[in-house]
């Protein structure tokens, strides 16, 4: 008996009726794309894009080459070098990441005791050659005066969970 | 002046000749354009259905993107492998598409509207889409290389198997009409569409014509989990767009056979009553197309219901089933014409 039960509704395509009624319901389902370039997904305050340098409200650079950072980094894409400055202060005078090597761990955000180097939100800096994506201290610092409203407050909402 | 071209058409042979060309270009640009944008809803649909927007930047609602394929295609570089056969492995694409092409040949779009009005047009048909396996084997051996010729060979099974159900099936369509005419088999459902009546045969036909046209569920010769594109892995631009045309070409063929035998061609439906005398002043070929992209349609969505069958699933199908399925029904309906003395012509 069971087995004529089971011929039956395998000859009158049950199984793929319903299958194909359920596919039928998505088409007219409401799409879930996003139209890229022009609109894009929200993302997380501990998103970990595009590294920045940032600096201090009055102007002062906010690393203090202490290279806990370059000793953290897993992928060793990260070069420092220091010495005092003519004021006396400690500051370096390279610090590089080679963004081709990074792999976007955030461990250098973690180790910075003075929040100065920090992953920000930005995620479309893709170039045309392999060299722009050396970033020296120069572009560091850019980056981190053009993010530092943005790197700001997302900081200023992760607090609570740090 | 009009008159003097006219009858220079009508009646020397070269006029004939010119006439004829005219005719398949009336009939080719139009399914070229079907082509081209049959690719384009393909990706639509099955976008939809999996919650995606499809093409959608190429030209308003991504209109155009058939076209920027075509450019695309055509500016790529033809490979040939070092170790092909060069004559065949270029001849493969273009027996596949011209085949495509040479079906339409007696495909009536409406009351006489085909090019070639023969009396066996069924079997036309038949030997046509049986050819195209040529182009397939071909491709495959031609390449000379490994994944390819799995893929021909997995395609040549797989035809050869299905096209004796599709046969049995049409058989069951000719015992019912006595003719091999599409003109005629068109006009016998003038009553009744053979769906209807027929419609084991008809489920069967459209399965059958999924695994003749190498689509989904049935895709197996080009899985590309397991052999990566299949008989046409080794080809590169125009040579692979052939194939591509070919292949969806194909679809829409199957899918006008498809309304030929069972879904009454370019008849409007309900015939007889008075929606079908309103639905009448549609003309036929706007009703056949339609009937087709219905059709047409059915190929999509179940290319994006169903995962692909197993080879063995494949072959279990088309012969343990399909076969003796076909048969039985072939029968059947026979011995219902005979005994209820419904059989055309008889004497």
């Amino acid at each position: 008996m069971s087995f004529l039960d089971r011929t039956a509704r395998s000859l009158l395509l049950g199984e793929l009726a319903s299958g194909m009624a359920l596919t039928f319901r998505y088409f007219f389902k409401k799409k879930v794309t996003i139209n890229y370039p022009y609109e894009k997904g929200p993302i997380s305050p501990r998103f970990k894009g595009e590294h920045a340098l940032r600096r201090y409200p009055n102007g002062e650079e906010r690393c203090i080459a202490c290279k806990l950072c370059e000793a953290v980094c897993p992928a060793q894409a990260i070069t420092i070098e220091a010495e005092p400055r003519e004021d006396g202060s400690r500051r370096t005078t390279r610090y590089d990441i080679d963004m081709t090597k990074c792999i976007y761990c955030g461990l250098c955000e973690e180790a910075c005791p003075v929040d100065a180097i920090v992953e920000g939100p930005n995620f479309e800096f893709a170039t045309e050659t392999r060299e722009e994506l050396f970033y020296n201290k120069d572009k560091l610092l850019a980056n981190g005066d053009r993010w530092e409203p943005e790197i700001a407050r997302r900081l200023e909402l992760d607090a609570p969970y740090r | 002046m009009v008159d003097l071209a006219l009858n220079f058409l009508f009646t020397t042979q070269l006029g004939f000749l010119i006439l004829t060309v005219l005719k398949a270009f009336a009939i080719l640009v139009p399914l070229l354009m079907m082509v081209a944008y049959l690719t384009y809803v393909e990706r639509k649909v099955l976008g939809a259905i999996q919650l995606r927007k499809g093409p959608n930047v190429v030209g308003p609602f991504g209109l155009f993107q058939p076209f920027a394929d075509a450019i695309k295609m055509l500016m790529k570089e033809t490979v040939i492998p070092s170790g092909a056969n060069k004559v065949l492995f270029l001849l493969a694409p273009m027996l596949t598409f011209s085949l495509a092409m040479l079906a339409w040949a007696v495909i009536p779009v409406n009351d006489g509207w085909a090019i070639a009005d023969i009396n066996v047009g069924v079997l036309y048909l038949f030997a046509i889409s049986s050819l195209g396996v040529y182009g397939i084997i071909i491709a495959g051996w031609a390449s000379n290389s490994r994944y390819p010729f799995l893929g021909a060979m997995r395609s040549a099974a797989q035809m050869v198997s299905y096209e004796v159900s599709m046969g049995f099936v049409m058989v069951t369509v000719l015992v019912c009409v006595g003719s091999l005419n599409l003109n005629d088999i068109v006009m016998a459902q003038s009553k009744i569409w053979f769906c209807i009546p027929l419609f084991p045969m008809a489920v069967i036909f459209f399965i059958s014509t999924l695994a003749e046209t190498n689509r989904s569920p049935f895709d197996l010769p080009e899985g590309e989990s397991e052999i990566v594109a299949g008989f046409f892995l080794e080809y590169s631009s125009m040579s692979f767009g052939l194939f591509f045309l070919g292949e969806y070409a194909n679809m829409i063929l199957m899918a006008s056979m498809t309304t030929i035998l069972f879904l009454g061609g370019w008849l409007a439906p309900f015939q007889g009553t008075m929606a079908g005398d309103l639905f009448s002043l549609i003309p036929g070929p706007i009703w056949f197309i339609a009937k087709v992209c219905f059709v047409l349609f059915f190929f999509l969505w179940t290319r994006a219901t169903f995962p692909r069958y197993r080879y063995d699933q494949l072959m279990r199908l088309g012969w343990k089933v399909f076969l003796p399925g076909s048969l039985f029904y072939l029968v059947l309906v026979a011995g219902v014409l005979v005994f209820m003395g419904w059989l055309p012509h008889a004497a």
